[in-house]
């Protein structure tokens, strides 16, 4: 199947009457560039398409609702067959979902979800952020077994809704643990360099040889932190378990080098799922639920982390 | 010379001592420096580390304030000068020269603002406003967005390594400090930047190259800026574009304002600038010491900058200074308001 489908596409190029017969166009309005995280989303839903053969119309939104609206009044206009969106924020959308609608183009959500009523759109593909949390939490109650261990926690960006539902879905997965408590917790604004300064303060607050794990919202906070022990002279990964969440290749790089523990993927592979619901609506008319679940892998030390940093690093993280 | 530097300083080294004293409330241990694993090891390092970047913008926003200008433009630039160093070290080249490519690509961003300042005329919040809006795109697009991650252990020296057990990021915002400094007050230099700032027309008449002073003024800003930029990149081995340097102008326009010295330019004390920086990364770690939850930090910071500000403010100060005088026979006369002529500004 996927055999002749590159061959369609590979004569889509060849012979473009053919593809206006054969290829879908699909419209995708990202939201920009805010992290690394976007870039490889952006990238995978890029190579989806190509693998697939449908036609990708890309929009970078650069943060700003009323581009992504244009973005979609643009796709609307050219008749696209379906639209992609990443919605910037929830709110202000039932406008320009309605047009989409009565155009009769199918709009899925990628990655967040919007405030508006159902039928304005097919699906939203999410994970969800507090199973990720959950997720982390069960690793390290696994991991530490009836030992006692005091956790020091990297929070995002106060208030985010990531930062809100991981923590959540952590604080669940360890509450049964009695000898498992969080002892000191601080936003490290989702970045390297507060992570860093914010674990070097809990080092010298909690003092290196009381903390037993440190649980990050994201890698990249995890990543700054493992220099902060390191400076300390502690040995991230063995004195001081680190569990993390997003999968990013640096992540891996620092598991493979035995600095880290776990990490759950956040994958940016939204876009996969949404095509595979959209061929089915082609081929038969079959309607999807109205939230699909990305997969909340757990990657550990275990894993083959030299190969999944190899197949990621290119994704633009 | 000695003892006018330190009475006008003094608001600042009260204050610090008061944010460092909180300190040692919330956490006892916080004036504790051991020496482990060949570095100094306390908190009292690491707001001395911590601090370096917002003190090496200081240095520079400084010199802009003082010339009734301000630079809006100075974190952009930090992303741009960290995203250099890392796209060079990244490309196979050595990090001396990579730390150059930074500052030259500083240089070449405070130029940009100089000329838009000096030779175009347009108001300095505009000017540097376009840079600091553009120039983290820029930022992204050598770096294409993502985090680009480096391991020469030259350039990772300059921001986590450290020299004589001090972390380097210590030794070059003091040496930095030190040098624009000098040159400063040992030349006549700091006093036609505050000709400058006090009256452009009045001392471009008594012949004052006021375009140039400008021009420089922003230079030294934009050079300031790529060093701090590329610290805090050394300091995370890698080069975070859209974080690096994030609201850092906000900071630094805030320390040089806690440090007394007059958005409206005129006299200005460097020294009083990195005091205040110290005292803005002073309460960063009392929040982080003091275990509160997380909702709480801006609360905080917000309230202990709001009362450092009206304690300088000039009515309470006078004030003070009615108070104290009301053991003699003194004129009851009304507070006036923020003092303008160099003079006046001399004594605050």
């Amino acid at each position: 199947m996927n055999i002749l489908k590159s061959l369609l596409a590979s004569a889509a190029i060849l012979v473009p009457a053919v593809a206006m017969a054969e290829g879908e166009t699909v419209g995708f309005s990202q939201i920009g560039s805010e992290s690394g995280w976007r870039a490889a989303e952006t990238t995978v839903t890029k190579q989806q398409a190509e693998e697939r053969g449908i036609t990708l119309k890309f929009a970078d939104a650069q943060q700003k609702q009323e581009n992504q609206i244009k973005a979609i009044r643009g796709f609307v206009a050219q008749g696209v067959d379906a639209i992609l969106l990443a919605p910037v924020v929830a709110t202000g959308w039932e406008e320009v979902l309605e047009e989409a609608k009565d155009a009769d183009i199918p709009v899925i959500l990628l990655d967040r979800n919007i405030d508006a009523p159902e039928d304005l759109y097919m699906t939203a593909v999410t994970s969800d952020q507090v199973h990720e949390g959950m997720v982390a939490g069960n690793w390290l109650v696994e991991a530490v077994g009836d030992a006692e261990c005091p956790v020091v926690e990297l929070q995002g960006t106060t208030g985010s809704s990531p930062a809100i539902s991981r923590k959540k879905g952590f604080e669940e997965a360890i509450a049964a643990a009695d000898n498992i408590s969080i002892t000191r917790s601080q936003t490290g604004d989702f970045t390297r360099a507060q992570g860093k300064v914010v674990m070097e303060s809990f080092l010298k607050s909690e003092g290196g040889e009381n903390i037993c794990a440190l649980y990050a919202h994201n890698d990249d906070m995890a990543v700054g932190a493992i220099q902060a022990i390191k400076e300390a002279g502690l040995k991230p990964g063995e004195d001081i378990k680190i569990v993390s969440i997003d999968s990013v290749p640096d992540i891996h790089l620092a598991m493979k080098a035995g600095e880290a523990n776990a990490t759950v993927e956040l994958t940016p592979n939204m876009a996969g799922p949404a095509f595979d619901v959209l061929e089915a609506y082609w081929a038969d008319g079959t309607m999807p639920p109205k939230w699909i679940q990305t997969e909340s892998k757990l990657y550990t030390s275990d894993d083959d982390n030299a190969a999944i940093y190899e197949s990621k690093k290119d994704l633009g993280y | 010379m000695m003892k006018s530097t330190l009475k006008r300083v003094m608001p600042q080294i009260i204050i610090l001592a008061l944010v460092l004293a909180a300190n040692v409330l919330v956490f006892p241990g916080f004036f504790n420096i051991e020496f482990q694993h060949g570095r100094l090891f306390g908190n009292l390092i690491d707001v001395l580390n911590r601090g370096a970047p917002t003190a090496l913008l200081a240095t520079g926003m400084t010199l802009v304030i003082a010339t009734r200008g301000i630079d809006l433009s100075v974190g952009a630039v930090m992303a741009i000068a960290g995203a250099v160093a890392a796209s060079a070290v990244v490309g196979g080249a050595h990090w001396t020269l990579a730390v150059l490519m930074a500052l030259a690509a500083g240089a070449a961003c405070g130029l940009w603002n100089g000329l838009l300042v000096a030779i175009f005329r347009i108001q300095p919040i505009v000017a540097t406003l376009v840079l600091m809006v553009a120039g983290r795109g820029i930022a992204q697009l050598l770096t294409e967005g993502a985090i680009l991650t480096f391991n020469d252990p030259g350039l990772i020296r300059l921001g986590a390594g450290t020299i004589a057990a001090v972390p380097t990021p210590i030794w070059i915002w003091i040496a930095v400090a030190c040098a624009v400094g000098l040159v400063i007050r040992r030349s006549a230099l700091g006093l036609l930047i505050e000709a400058v700032g006090i009256n452009q027309t009045s001392s471009r008449l008594a012949g004052i190259n006021a375009r140039v002073l400008l021009i420089a003024v922003y230079l030294v800003s934009g050079l300031c800026a790529a060093l701090a930029g590329v610290i805090v990149a050394a300091d995370i081995k890698g080069a975070d574009a859209n974080n690096a340097g994030l609201w850092m102008e906000l900071d630094a326009i805030l320390a040089v304002v806690i440090g007394g010295n007059s958005l409206l330019g005129g006299r200005f004390s460097i020294t009083a600038s990195l005091l205040g920086a110290l005292i803005i990364q002073g309460v960063n770690s009392l929040i982080l010491l003091s275990g509160m939850p997380v909702e709480f930090n801006l609360v905080i910071k917000a309230l202990i900058i709001i009362a450092i500000l009206v304690i300088q403010s000039p009515r309470v100060r006078h004030s003070l200074y009615l108070l104290r005088a009301s053991t003699g026979p003194v004129l009851r006369e009304r507070p006036k308001p923020a003092p303008r002529t160099p003079q006046e500004e001399g004594q605050s």
